[in-house]
C-alpha cells in the first residue's frame, strides 16, 4: 500500500446521504475474481444513462451528463464530498476498490459506515469525517461553480482549505500510522504470532470444541 | 460491575490491545464464499502466506449460483450457464482444493447461503468468534456469539492469523418487551428498530437484543433479527445463550458432543449480560405495539406499518429529508400520503438469509395453502435458504402448496436478495421481498423494493397487494 501523507485534490460533490456499497459498485461487477478493474463502473448506475450490457461488457456507454463526476468541471476530481452514512450496506470491499481505482483518494462525509471504513484504510483510501455543517459549507461552496481545491493533511489531522484556514479531524492512531507508512496489515500482526500461538494454547484449553476437525 | 454479553466475548478473544486502542482478536469460525474471497486467496498466493488454522474455516457458494432447479439439477459447475459466474465458482472451488479448505460444494445437498448453512451444520456455535466477506454475518449473533463482517483485505488477514485488527464497540442493549400481535413476526421487529433509530443508529455498536418478545422468538426469529442489525449500522448484533440456544444446537453435525458436550454447555450458559451490566445506549420498545411492517422507500429505514401512508413533505423538518424523501418515491414511483395497503406488486421474494428458513417457509406456506397468486402478481419466487431447508419442505408437502398456487419452488442461493444470478427484478417491476435491502437497484437496476416478513409477502402474493396478514379473506 503506498503511504498517505498529503493530498492536493479538486473536490467533487455527491450531494446524497446514505450512499450505499450497492450504489457504488453494483452487484453486477462483483462477479470478477481480480482486485482491478472496478474504476469505469464506480457508481455505474448514476453515472451512464443506459444500462450496463452483461454480454456486451466492453461496449462502449452513454455517459449521464448531469451525474457530478462526469462534469467538465471535476475532471481529475480526487476528493469526493458526500453526506452521512456513506458507504453504508455490504461489506464489498470492491466499494473502496473502485473509488480508488476511479481515482479518488480521499472522502469526505459526516460520518461514514462502519466496515466501509475498516474497508478504506487497507487501500489507501481516507475517509475524513467533518462536521455536518462544515461539509454544508464545503456543499454550498462547490454549488457557486468556483473550484474547490483542498489539501489533506494526514500528518497533522487537518484539512486545508483554499482561503487557509485549517479544520481538524481526527483518525484512528492505529489506521494513521498504517496509512502514513504505507504498512501491510497481515505483516504487523505476523509479527505477534507469539502471542497468536500462546492465546491459541490457553484458548483450547477452555473451549477444546472449537479446535475440532471440520469434516465436510 | 457486571460485563454485557458483548465484553464477555470480547475478553475472551482478547489476544493483544494496544495503548492506540486497536485490538487483536482472534477468530474462532471464518466462513467463507465465493464472491469476497477469490482476491484474499491471490493475495495469499502472491506474499507465499498459509492460512493458519484450516479447520477454523469452512466454505459454500452462495451469492452467485442459479437458483434455476434445471440448471442446478445438472450437477457440478459445469451447469452453470454464466460464464462469469462460473469462473467465479469455479474458483472458490479451486482456492478451497489448494490451500485444503473444507468446502461444502454447489452439488451438496448441505449447500446453502452461508448463514443458513453455518448454524444448520453447527459451523456456528455459541461462545465463537465469527466473521464472513458478508454484512449479514451478524446473524450468527443469535447463537451468543460475536458475529460480524468483514472486508476482502481482512478475509485475507483472518486467514492468513486467525486473528482480527480491530476496536472494541460499544454496547447498545434494544430492549423488546411484551407479546407481540398475531401476524407479527422477527422481521416486524427489526424493521420496527430500524424506523425508530435510522440506518446509521447503531454505528459503532454492538447490538444485543433482549426482551421477553426476544427470548419468546425461536432460533430462526433470533437470526432474523441480528441479521438485520447491520441494517441499523450494527455491526454486530447479539442474543444471550438460553435453552433455545441449546436445543437448537445439540446434535448438529459440527456441534460437540458426549464429555465435550458437557463442558460446553456449562460454559455457554454463562454467555449472557451480568444483571448490573452497564450499556453505553439502551432503546427499549414494546413489543405489543408494533404492527406489520413495509418499507416503502429506498433505505430500511423508510419503514411504516401496515396501516400507515407515505409520509409526506410537510411532515419533514430539513431541506436534505425532502429532497431524500422526493428521490425514494420517485424511484419507488410512489405519492406522498398514499397508504400502504392501496400498493399493488408485480413479484413476490421469498428467500434470503433473513427469511429463507424453515419456519419462514412454513408460514408462507400457511398463508398460501388453499389460495391463488393475484392475477396482478407475475412471479412469486420461494427459494429455501439451503438444500437441508428444501428438502425438509419437501418433506412436509410445502413445495406442492407454492406450486399450486402459481408460485416458483427454487434450488437454494441468495437469489434475487441482490440479483447477481439470473432472478432479477426488472426495470420499474415492484417487488414484495423478505430479503435484507431495499437500495436502488438491489433486486435489479430500477427494480422497487418493499421489504417484509414472510407471512406479509405470502399474503402480498394471494392479494396482489399489502395487506395486513391476519385480516386475508378465507
Ligand atoms: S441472501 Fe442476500 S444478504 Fe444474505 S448473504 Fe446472500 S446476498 Fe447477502
Amino acid at each position: 500500500m503506498a503511504p498517505f501523507t498529503v493530498h492536493d485534490g479538486l473536490v467533487v460533490p455527491l450531494d446524497r446521504s446514505n450512499v450505499d456499497t450497492d450504489l457504488i459498485i453494483p452487484k453486477q461487477f462483483l462477479k470478477s475474481i481480480k482486485r482491478t478493474g472496478f474504476g469505469p463502473n464506480l457508481f455505474d448506475e448514476l453515472r451512464y444513462s443506459d444500462a450496463y450490457d452483461e454480454l456486451n461488457p466492453d461496449g462502449a456507454r452513454i455517459s449521464n451528463p448531469d451525474f457530478s463526476l462526469n462534469k467538465p468541471e471535476y475532471a481529475g476530481a480526487s476528493i469526493l464530498l458526500s453526506r452521512e452514512n456513506f458507504g453504508c450496506g455490504s461489506s464489498r470491499e470492491h466499494a473502496v476498490w473502485a473509488l480508488c481505482q476511479f481515482g479518488i483518494q480521499c472522502v469526505i462525509a459526516p460520518s461514514f459506515a462502519d466496515i466501509f471504513k475498516n474497508n478504506a484504510f487497507k487501500s489507501g483510501l481516507l475517509p475524513v469525517e467533518l462536521p455536518e455543517a462544515l461539509v454544508d459549507n464545503l456543499f454550498a461552496h462547490v454549488s457557486t461553480g468556483k473550484p474547490l481545491n483542498l489539501s489533506v493533511d494526514l500528518n497533522n489531522e487537518e484539512v486545508r482549505l483554499p482561503s487557509g484556514e485549517a479544520v481538524q479531524f481526527s483518525v484512528d492512531p492505529f489506521r494513521r500510522q498504517c496509512l502514513l507508512k504505507g504498512l501491510d496489515d497481515i505483516g504487523i500482526t505476523l509479527e505477534r504470532v507469539d502471542a497468536i500461538a500462546a492465546f491459541e494454547d490457553k484458548h483450547r484449553g477452555v473451549q477444546p470444541w472449537l479446535f475440532n476437525e471440520v469434516v465436510v | 460491575m457486571g460485563l454485557t454479553l458483548y465484553d464477555k466475548l470480547w475478553d475472551a478473544h482478547l489476544v493483544d490491545q494496544r495503548d492506540d486502542g486497536s485490538a487483536l482478536i482472534y477468530i474462532d469460525r471464518h466462513l467463507i464464499h465465493e464472491v469476497t474471497s477469490p482476491q484474499a486467496f491471490e493475495g495469499l498466493r502472491l506474499a507465499g502466506r498459509q492460512p493458519r488454522r484450516l479447520h477454523a474455516n469452512v466454505a459454500v457458494p452462495d451469492h452467485n449460483v442459479s437458483t434455476d432447479p434445471n440448471e442446478r439439477a445438472l450437477a457440478g459447475y459445469s451447469g452453470v450457464a454464466d460464464a462469469t459466474s462460473r469462473l467465479q465458482l469455479e474458483t472458490l472451488n479451486d482456492n478451497c482444493n489448494d490451500f485444503n479448505i473444507p468446502l461444502i460444494d454447489l452439488a451438496d445437498q448441505r449447500q446453502g447461503i452461508v448463514h443458513v448453512m453455518g448454524p444448520e451444520q453447527g459451523a456456528t456455535l455459541p461462545g465463537m468468534t465469527i466473521v464472513c466477506g458478508d454484512s449479514h454475518t451478524s446473524t450468527h449473533g443469535a447463537f451468543g456469539a460475536l458475529a460480524h463482517g468483514i472486508g476482502t483485505s481482512e478475509v485475507e488477514h483472518v486467514l492468513a492469523t486467525q486473528c482480527l485488527l480491530t476496536q472494541k464497540m460499544s454496547n447498545f442493549r434494544v430492549l423488546l418487551e411484551g407479546d407481540v400481535q398475531l401476524g407479527v413476526s422477527a422481521k416486524d421487529l427489526a424493521l420496527a428498530v430500524i424506523g425508530e433509530i435510522g440506518t446509521a443508529g447503531a454505528t459503532g455498536c454492538a447490538v444485543e437484543f433482549a426482551g421477553s418478545a426476544v427470548t419468546a422468538l425461536s432460533m430462526e426469529g433470533r437470526m432474523t433479527l441480528c441479521n438485520m442489525a447491520i441494517e441499523a449500522g450494527a455491526r454486530a448484533g447479539m442474543i444471550a445463550v438460553d435453552e433455545t440456544t441449546l436445543e437448537y444446537v445439540k446434535d448438529r453435525p459440527m456441534a460437540p458432543r458426549g464429555a465435550q458436550w458437557a463442558l460446553a454447555e456449562a460454559y455457554w450458559q454463562t454467555l449472557h449480560s451480568d444483571d448490573d451490566a452497564v450499556f453505553d445506549r439502551e432503546l427499549r420498545l414494546d413489543a405489543s405495539k408494533i404492527e406489520p411492517q413495509v418499507t416503502w422507500g429506498t433505505s430500511p429505514e423508510m419503514v411504516s406499518s401496515i396501516n400507515g401512508r407515505v409520509p409526506s413533505q410537510q411532515s419533514l423538518p430539513d431541506e436534505t429529508s425532502k429532497k431524500s424523501l422526493a428521490r425514494a418515491l420517485e424511484y419507488m414511483g410512489l405519492e406522498e400520503g398514499m397508504a400502504l395497503t392501496d400498493i399493488e406488486v408485480d413479484m413476490v421474494f421469498i428467500g434470503s438469509c433473513t427469511n429463507a428458513r424453515i419456519e419462514d417457509m412454513r408460514v408462507a406456506a400457511s398463508i398460501v395453502q388453499g389460495r391463488c397468486k393475484a392475477a396482478n402478481v407475475e412471479r412469486v419466487l420461494v427459494v429455501p435458504g439451503s438444500g437441508l431447508v428444501k428438502a425438509q419442505a419437501e418433506a412436509e408437502g410445502l413445495d406442492k402448496i407454492f406450486e399450486a398456487a402459481g408460485m416458483e419452488w427454487r434450488a437454494p442461493g441468495c437469489s434475487m436478495c441482490l440479483a447477481m444470478n439470473a432472478d432479477k427484478l426488472a426495470p420499474g417491476k415492484r417487488c414484495a421481498s423478505t430479503s435484507n435491502r431495499n437500495f436502488e437497484g438491489r433486486q435489479g437496476s430500477g427494480g422497487r423494493t418493499h421489504l417484509v416478513s414472510p407471512a406479509m409477502a405470502a399474503t402480498a402474493a394471494v392479494a396482489g397487494r399489502f395487506v395486513h396478514p391476519s385480516t386475508l379473506e378465507i
